[in-house]
């Protein structure tokens, strides 16, 4: 067999056994904490004898053990359970919101990226120079700023202010897809300058990095133009480290968006979580700890595939 | 009122002045806002509502874990989407007074034990059905069944028979109730087809709005029900509610005029917030209350000299002033205030005093520090009024340790397990209902281990009382007692402050709970 293909299967295979780990994690996780789900769901106004009621109608008088695995068999055949907060189907809940999450994600993503890449390059071209520093500047300002307090800047500014774009960004299957996009341009808005610094500083970096190498200087006395040497020669050897970087906040952008959520009042998957966490919503919980950790793992597993393509080293080893 | 004040509020009234401008103008003749504001509403409301428009709220309090289901219901969209969907069988008005909904007419029997309630003949439900007593019958059976989940289960306790009578709807109860009706206004207790035995969740109530889309947690759709009972509610096409938890959102929804009506506005922007153009700000004094409270049953919290003590150790209006930025009230170590029904104001308020709270703190006995449970799940800003509690305390020389807990599992682990911690109440329509949810000897949720007979007997005897003048008596007995005795510390009641721009008018102050008693939604009206 193929090297590579070993080692992506590997990889897959060891994804996997990741997330199982993950799922039994976060199983854990949701039965140290205080509370319990039918004091939850009830509040402060239950009664001994309605508690005791919801618990035998939840199943909560079974052993973890059994639940976890039940859920488990049941998981891997694409049948998520039904809410025990409020009896809904989770596959078909999760499913819009999976969309919404995704949907604000790209639209950040499609942003973000090409823009944190082109700027990384510039600030390399003119490295130590004005245009250098006024970007290092303004992402580094934005990524430091919590990303609640940039939402709500934007927001006075770009919606209370001059009225420009929603603040509400609430979006539902009835909008035409320009109506989603001008829904979600503040929340867009403000992830991109929340991740653009890192990619940024990451591309730099990595570019910087091998400028220093001999065949950069062959390529600058062969009388190349310095973005073509960047952009050409020194990009595609610096693409790992880049890669991972863009992939880990493509997670994030999936994945760790519940504040901005919150501010705009996104309809994603971050607020879904936390409403179920709050309520000890095992199923709920579950599903989604799986549906990110799927996310998380397979766009790190993205990663690994693409550095390892990108590098001719790996690619062929001896 | 001279004519130049007449000719500008009835410019005002119909919506050709705005409110602002008018209620400068007014200033100017030299009358107050408050007159003048009292005198605007008193004059829309005079002017009628118009039906049509569209109304977006944008709410505090929903979860994607809200069910349709009546008893579960249990935060503030709930409440609001049922009270807008469903009807029930009474509402209490501002004034304290019942309406008939479904029911149109009730009377007890002389010793106020049975009580017939003559079902409204002609209200739908929104899937065409006629609604009838055995409906209602089956919605209380369900709400006071043993095995129900139902938020009301605590309230339907008292009542030991349900019956149907052609029309009528007999309620036996165990013993006299001279408040039952009342009880009939919870908002759990929305008439369902067969009392929701079917399908809880189906949505399908009585009320002036019909559901279109739910989507719980994110946004809900309601369409005007075409063939409500009632012309003088609904006005509306449709009302779309938007949860945003979050303030902040909530406030530049409401500035943008993405929603045109909220609720909860934090006291310390509902000042900003006021100033902002064509914003009004609604500040209700309600039967809310932010507490801390002992256990009288727990050392040493069982000595009623150390109790004294904490109470005369806590600034009252200075927690007012600054947690509740004067949307608020002073408490006085009691439940009620002067928003319920038969209450007496000749009860002395209790004030901030260190000389006899550490009179009393020495007489206890007791030394070193007091732990007090806080987290700011209990009320907004429950952490900082703990500390001003503990400095107002040390100038009487008790220490209070202040052990933050947090507020995921505060209401199962430590509100009515921990000796002594912060709450609040929501309050309840009526006196008796109060006291009997939380002080008298039984109840679940006595969370103050309140444990005297003579209460107790009190508290039954008020409630089959049909004589107003010896009730409100004895309730002011009782008031005293749990004031002088009790093991809660009262420092403030809260207002409820909501908010709404000038495209909706028709606001009438309302005591009983947010938004009008959740009533805002259909009351209120298209200004446009």
């Amino acid at each position: 067999m193929h090297p590579v293909l070993t080692l992506v299967i590997q990889r897959l295979a060891l994804g996997l056994l990741l997330l199982l780990a993950a799922s039994v994690l976060i199983f854990v996780g949701t039965q140290i904490l205080p509370g319990d789900v039918a004091q939850a769901i009830l509040g402060q106004g239950a009664t001994e004898q309605a508690l005791q009621n919801l618990r035998a109608e939840l199943g909560l008088d079974q052993p973890a053990f059994t639940r976890y695995f039940e859920w488990l068999f049941n998981a891997v055949q694409g049948d998520l359970g039904t809410a025990l907060s409020n009896g809904r189907d989770i596959a078909s809940s999760i499913s819009g919101r999976l969309q919404n999450t995704l949907f604000l994600a790209s639209v950040a993503a499609c942003i973000s990226v090409p823009l944190a890449i082109f700027l990384g390059l510039l600030a390399v071209r003119y490295r130590d120079r004005w245009p250098d520093k006024l970007i290092s500047a303004i992402t580094l300002t934005s990524i430091s700023l919590p990303e609640f307090l940039l939402g709500y800047v934007i927001m006075y500014f770009f919606s209370v202010k001059w009225g420009l774009f929603p603040s509400v960004s609430n979006i539902n299957s009835g909008m035409t897809f320009f109506e989603k996009l001008n829904a979600v341009a503040l929340p867009a808005m403000v992830l991109t300058l929340v991740v653009l610094a890192h990619m940024m500083r990451m591309t730099r970096a990595a570019i910087l990095n091998v400028m220093q190498s001999a065949y950069i200087e062959t390529a600058e006395l062969k009388g190349l133009r310095r973005f073509t040497i960047i952009a050409r020669h020194a990009m595609p050897n610096a693409i790992a480290p880049i890669v991972n970087v863009v992939m880990i906040n493509l997670a994030y952008l999936v994945v760790g968006v519940v504040v901005i959520e919150v501010v705009f009042v996104y309809p994603g998957m971050g607020q879904y979580l936390v409403d179920h966490v709050a309520k000890r919503d095992v199923p709920v919980v579950q599903a989604c700890g799986l549906i990110f950790a799927t996310i998380y793992i397979g766009l790190n597993l993205l990663a690994d595939i693409i550095s390892i393509l990108s590098n001719p080293r790996l690619r062929h080893p001896k | 009122m001279n004519d130049e004040f007449r000719y500008l509020l009835a410019r005002a009234a119909r919506g050709k002045l705005d409110r602002r401008a008018f209620l400068g103008r007014a200033a100017a003749l030299g009358v107050t806002s408050t007159a003048a504001t009292g005198l605007l509403s008193k004059a829309v409301l005079a002017q009628g509502p118009r039906q049509g428009g569209n109304l977006v709220m944008g709410l505090q309090g929903g979860e994607s874990t809200n069910s349709l289901d009546p008893a579960l219901a249990a935060s503030q969209v709930p409440f609001i989407y049922l009270k807008v969907s469903g009807e029930p069988m009474v509402n209490i008005l501002p004034d304290g007074s019942l309406q008939g909904r479904i029911a149109e007419e009730w009377s007890a029997s002389p010793d106020a034990t049975t009580w017939s309630f003559k079902i409204r003949s002609g209200v739908e439900f929104h899937n065409g059905q006629t609604v009838t007593a055995e409906d209602v019958a089956q919605t209380l059976r369900r709400h006071s069944n043993e095995e129900s989940q139902s938020g009301a289960l605590g309230i339907m306790r008292g009542i030991s028979d349900i019956s149907v009578d052609g029309d009528t709807l007999v309620l036996t109860t165990d013993g006299p109730n001279a408040d039952l009706p009342y009880l009939l206004a919870d908002y759990h207790l929305m008439i369902q087809p067969n009392g929701g035995m079917d399908d809880a969740t189906s949505g399908i109530f009585a009320g002036a709005y019909k559901w279109v889309e739910n989507e719980p947690g994110v946004r809900h759709v309601l369409e005007k029900f075409e063939n409500y009972w009632d012309d003088g509610a609904g006005h509306f096409n449709s009302i779309e509610m938007l949860v945003i938890n979050d303030a902040t959102a909530r406030n530049s929804a409401l500035q943008s005029g993405q929603v045109q009506l909220i609720n909860r506005v934090e006291p310390r922007v509902a000042g900003l917030l006021s100033r902002a153009p064509g914003v009004s700000v609604e500040s209700t004094a309600g039967r809310g209350h932010y507490v801390f409270i002992m256990h009288c049953n727990t050392a040493p919290f069982d000595n009623n000299d150390l109790r004294m003590a904490l109470k005369l150790g806590i600034n009252r209006q200075d927690m007012v002033d600054r947690i509740l930025r004067g949307y608020g009230s002073v408490g006085n170590d009691m439940p009620i205030n002067a928003s319920y029904p038969l209450f007496d104001d000749t009860i002395p308020q209790r004030e901030y005093d260190p000389d006899q709270a550490r009179f009393h703190y020495e007489r206890s006995g007791h030394s070193g520090p007091i732990d007090l449970r806080v987290s700011d799940v209990a009320f907004p800003g429950a952490v900082d009024a703990a500390q001003l509690f503990k400095e107002s305390a040390s100038a009487a020389g008790i220490d209070i340790n202040i052990i933050r807990e947090p507020g995921d599992g505060y209401w199962s682990e430590t509100w009515n397990v921990q000796p002594f911690c912060a709450s609040y109440w929501g309050g309840r329509p009526v006196q008796d209902q109060m006291y009997s949810t939380a002080y008298l000897s039984t109840a679940d949720w006595n969370d103050t281990r309140f444990f005297n007979d003579h209460f107790d007997e009190l508290l039954l005897e008020a409630r089959g009382e049909l004589d107003q003048t010896r009730r409100k008596a004895i309730y002011s007995e009782m008031g005293m007692m749990v004031r002088d005795e009790g093991g809660l510390i009262c420092p403030m009641f809260n207002d409820f402050i909501d908010a709404h721009n000038d495209q909706i008018t028709g606001w009438v102050t309302n005591p009983n709970l947010e938004l009008m008693d959740g009533l805002a939604p259909v009351l209120m009206w298209s200004a446009e």
